[in-house]
Protein backbone atom coordinates (compact mmCIF):
# COMPACT_ATOMS: atom_id res chain seq x y z
CA UNK A 1 0.00 0.00 0.00
CA UNK A 2 3.03 2.47 1.03
CA UNK A 3 4.92 1.17 -1.65
CA UNK A 4 1.72 2.15 -4.40
CA UNK A 5 1.45 5.57 -2.71
CA UNK A 6 5.15 6.58 -3.04
CA UNK A 7 5.03 5.02 -6.73
CA UNK A 8 2.44 8.05 -7.25
CA UNK A 9 3.89 10.42 -5.58
CA UNK A 10 7.14 9.61 -7.69
CA UNK A 11 5.12 9.49 -10.98
CA UNK A 12 3.21 12.90 -10.12
CA UNK A 13 6.48 14.82 -9.22
CA UNK A 14 7.89 15.97 -12.45
CA UNK A 15 5.01 17.21 -13.82
CA UNK A 16 5.02 20.38 -11.18
CA UNK A 17 8.28 21.97 -12.85
CA UNK A 18 7.06 21.35 -16.35
CA UNK A 19 3.35 22.65 -15.67
CA UNK A 20 4.70 26.02 -14.02
CA UNK A 21 6.61 26.47 -17.20
CA UNK A 22 3.76 26.10 -19.46
CA UNK A 23 1.96 28.81 -18.20
CA UNK A 24 5.58 31.78 -17.33
CA UNK A 25 7.05 30.03 -21.09
CA UNK A 26 3.80 31.84 -23.26
CA UNK A 27 3.48 34.18 -21.26
CA UNK A 28 7.08 36.02 -21.51
CA UNK A 29 6.89 34.45 -24.96
CA UNK A 30 3.86 36.57 -25.59
CA UNK A 31 5.72 40.24 -24.23
CA UNK A 32 8.77 39.74 -25.54
CA UNK A 33 9.45 37.31 -28.64
CA UNK A 34 11.57 34.86 -28.20
CA UNK A 35 11.66 35.03 -24.67
CA UNK A 36 9.76 31.53 -23.76
CA UNK A 37 12.72 30.12 -26.10
CA UNK A 38 15.58 31.83 -23.70
CA UNK A 39 13.50 31.34 -20.67
CA UNK A 40 13.83 27.39 -21.41
CA UNK A 41 18.34 28.00 -22.63
CA UNK A 42 17.28 27.22 -25.97
CA UNK A 43 19.61 30.55 -26.20
CA UNK A 44 19.99 30.67 -30.48
CA UNK A 45 16.04 29.92 -31.59
CA UNK A 46 14.95 32.53 -29.03
CA UNK A 47 17.47 35.12 -30.49
CA UNK A 48 16.61 34.30 -34.11
CA UNK A 49 13.33 34.60 -32.84
CA UNK A 50 13.91 38.25 -30.97
CA UNK A 51 15.59 39.38 -34.28
CA UNK A 52 13.30 38.09 -36.53
CA UNK A 53 9.82 38.96 -34.91
CA UNK A 54 11.29 42.24 -33.96
CA UNK A 55 13.04 43.32 -36.93
CA UNK A 56 9.85 42.68 -38.70
CA UNK A 57 7.74 44.57 -36.16
CA UNK A 58 10.31 47.52 -36.27
CA UNK A 59 10.51 47.53 -40.23
CA UNK A 60 6.87 47.82 -40.19
CA UNK A 61 6.74 50.77 -37.71
CA UNK A 62 9.20 52.63 -39.91
CA UNK A 63 7.77 52.01 -43.22
CA UNK A 64 4.84 53.63 -41.61
CA UNK A 65 2.64 51.37 -40.76
CA UNK A 66 -0.64 51.33 -39.57
CA UNK A 67 -1.36 49.66 -36.02
CA UNK A 68 -5.06 48.45 -35.43
CA UNK A 69 -7.04 49.06 -32.28
CA UNK A 70 -9.52 47.60 -29.74
CA UNK A 71 -12.59 48.62 -31.58
CA UNK A 72 -15.84 46.45 -32.50
CA UNK A 73 -15.70 47.70 -36.27
CA UNK A 74 -14.86 46.56 -39.15
CA UNK A 75 -13.80 42.75 -39.44
CA UNK A 76 -11.09 43.59 -40.84
CA UNK A 77 -9.75 46.47 -38.52
CA UNK A 78 -10.59 43.33 -36.20
CA UNK A 79 -8.72 40.44 -37.67
CA UNK A 80 -5.49 42.97 -37.98
CA UNK A 81 -5.89 43.89 -33.98
CA UNK A 82 -5.51 40.12 -33.49
CA UNK A 83 -2.72 39.76 -35.72
CA UNK A 84 -1.18 42.93 -33.85
CA UNK A 85 -2.01 41.96 -30.45
CA UNK A 86 -0.03 38.83 -30.79
CA UNK A 87 3.52 40.99 -30.85
CA UNK A 88 2.16 41.59 -27.03
CA UNK A 89 5.04 44.02 -25.58
CA UNK A 90 5.89 45.95 -29.00
CA UNK A 91 2.30 46.75 -29.57
CA UNK A 92 1.82 47.84 -25.84
CA UNK A 93 4.86 50.05 -26.36
CA UNK A 94 3.78 51.21 -29.54
CA UNK A 95 0.48 51.95 -28.58
CA UNK A 96 1.55 53.96 -25.40
CA UNK A 97 4.07 56.15 -27.81
CA UNK A 98 0.84 56.65 -29.63
CA UNK A 99 2.66 55.21 -32.81
CA UNK A 100 1.71 52.96 -35.79
CA UNK A 101 -0.72 56.01 -36.95
CA UNK A 102 -0.19 55.16 -40.44
CA UNK A 103 0.25 56.96 -43.44
CA UNK A 104 -2.10 56.62 -46.43
CA UNK A 105 -0.38 58.63 -49.24
CA UNK A 106 2.69 55.78 -49.29
CA UNK A 107 1.98 52.73 -51.08
CA UNK A 108 4.77 51.28 -48.86
CA UNK A 109 3.29 52.01 -45.68
CA UNK A 110 0.17 49.55 -45.96
CA UNK A 111 3.41 46.97 -46.31
CA UNK A 112 4.47 48.06 -42.89
CA UNK A 113 1.34 47.41 -41.86
CA UNK A 114 1.67 43.99 -43.48
CA UNK A 115 4.79 43.05 -41.76
CA UNK A 116 3.60 44.13 -38.01
CA UNK A 117 -0.04 41.86 -38.20
CA UNK A 118 2.37 39.16 -39.47
CA UNK A 119 5.34 39.95 -36.64
CA UNK A 120 2.22 39.45 -34.28
CA UNK A 121 0.96 36.07 -36.30
CA UNK A 122 4.76 34.79 -36.20
CA UNK A 123 4.63 35.49 -32.15
CA UNK A 124 1.61 33.43 -31.93
CA UNK A 125 3.57 30.55 -33.59
CA UNK A 126 6.37 31.28 -31.39
CA UNK A 127 4.57 31.40 -28.43
CA UNK A 128 2.82 27.65 -29.41
CA UNK A 129 6.48 26.54 -29.90
CA UNK A 130 7.65 27.56 -26.46
CA UNK A 131 4.59 25.84 -24.70
CA UNK A 132 5.06 22.29 -26.70
CA UNK A 133 8.60 22.74 -25.40
CA UNK A 134 7.52 23.52 -21.60
CA UNK A 135 5.65 20.27 -21.68
CA UNK A 136 8.06 17.95 -23.44
CA UNK A 137 6.46 17.92 -26.85
CA UNK A 138 9.19 18.94 -28.30
CA UNK A 139 13.19 19.51 -27.67
CA UNK B 1 13.06 57.98 -38.88
CA UNK B 2 11.40 56.20 -42.16
CA UNK B 3 12.51 53.68 -44.14
CA UNK B 4 11.69 53.12 -48.05
CA UNK B 5 11.73 49.56 -49.33
CA UNK B 6 10.87 48.28 -53.08
CA UNK B 7 8.16 45.50 -53.18
CA UNK B 8 11.23 42.80 -53.95
CA UNK B 9 13.44 43.86 -50.77
CA UNK B 10 10.37 43.91 -48.74
CA UNK B 11 9.43 40.68 -50.39
CA UNK B 12 12.78 39.47 -49.66
CA UNK B 13 13.24 40.66 -46.16
CA UNK B 14 9.31 39.23 -45.43
CA UNK B 15 10.39 35.86 -46.44
CA UNK B 16 13.67 36.02 -44.77
CA UNK B 17 11.98 36.54 -41.20
CA UNK B 18 8.37 34.47 -41.63
CA UNK B 19 10.99 31.70 -43.32
CA UNK B 20 13.49 31.48 -39.96
CA UNK B 21 10.58 31.59 -37.67
CA UNK B 22 8.77 28.59 -39.49
CA UNK B 23 11.84 26.64 -39.65
CA UNK B 24 12.05 27.08 -35.57
CA UNK B 25 8.78 26.32 -34.90
CA UNK B 26 7.87 23.41 -37.50
CA UNK B 27 10.53 20.83 -37.31
CA UNK B 28 12.52 19.09 -34.31
CA UNK B 29 16.09 19.06 -35.01
CA UNK B 30 18.60 22.03 -35.87
CA UNK B 31 19.37 20.11 -39.38
CA UNK B 32 15.15 20.14 -40.53
CA UNK B 33 15.28 23.56 -39.30
CA UNK B 34 17.64 24.96 -41.45
CA UNK B 35 16.75 22.64 -44.45
CA UNK B 36 12.67 23.56 -44.33
CA UNK B 37 14.17 27.61 -43.55
CA UNK B 38 15.49 27.55 -46.92
CA UNK B 39 12.68 25.56 -48.44
CA UNK B 40 9.86 28.06 -47.31
CA UNK B 41 12.25 30.87 -47.99
CA UNK B 42 12.73 29.80 -51.75
CA UNK B 43 8.97 29.19 -51.74
CA UNK B 44 8.05 32.57 -50.47
CA UNK B 45 10.59 34.15 -52.68
CA UNK B 46 9.54 31.99 -55.76
CA UNK B 47 5.97 32.49 -55.10
CA UNK B 48 6.05 36.28 -55.29
CA UNK B 49 8.87 35.86 -58.33
CA UNK B 50 6.11 33.57 -60.37
CA UNK B 51 3.30 35.79 -59.41
CA UNK B 52 5.30 38.94 -60.50
CA UNK B 53 5.48 37.00 -63.98
CA UNK B 54 2.36 35.64 -64.54
CA UNK B 55 0.56 39.15 -63.83
CA UNK B 56 2.66 40.70 -66.55
CA UNK B 57 1.88 37.90 -68.80
CA UNK B 58 -1.69 38.45 -68.07
CA UNK B 59 -1.45 42.10 -68.68
CA UNK B 60 0.29 41.72 -72.38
Amino acid sequence: MANSTTAKTKAVEPAQPASMMAVIAPAIGWLIPGAGHLIQRRWIRGLLLLISIGTLFVLGLMMQGHIYKANGGDILDILGFIGDLGAGGMYIATLAMNGGQGAIAFAIADYGTKFMIVAGLLNFIAVADAYHIAIGKKQ
Amino acid sequence: MTVQLTHFSAAFVFALFASIVFGITHRETSREMIRYGLYCFVMFLGGALAAGWAMWLVRR
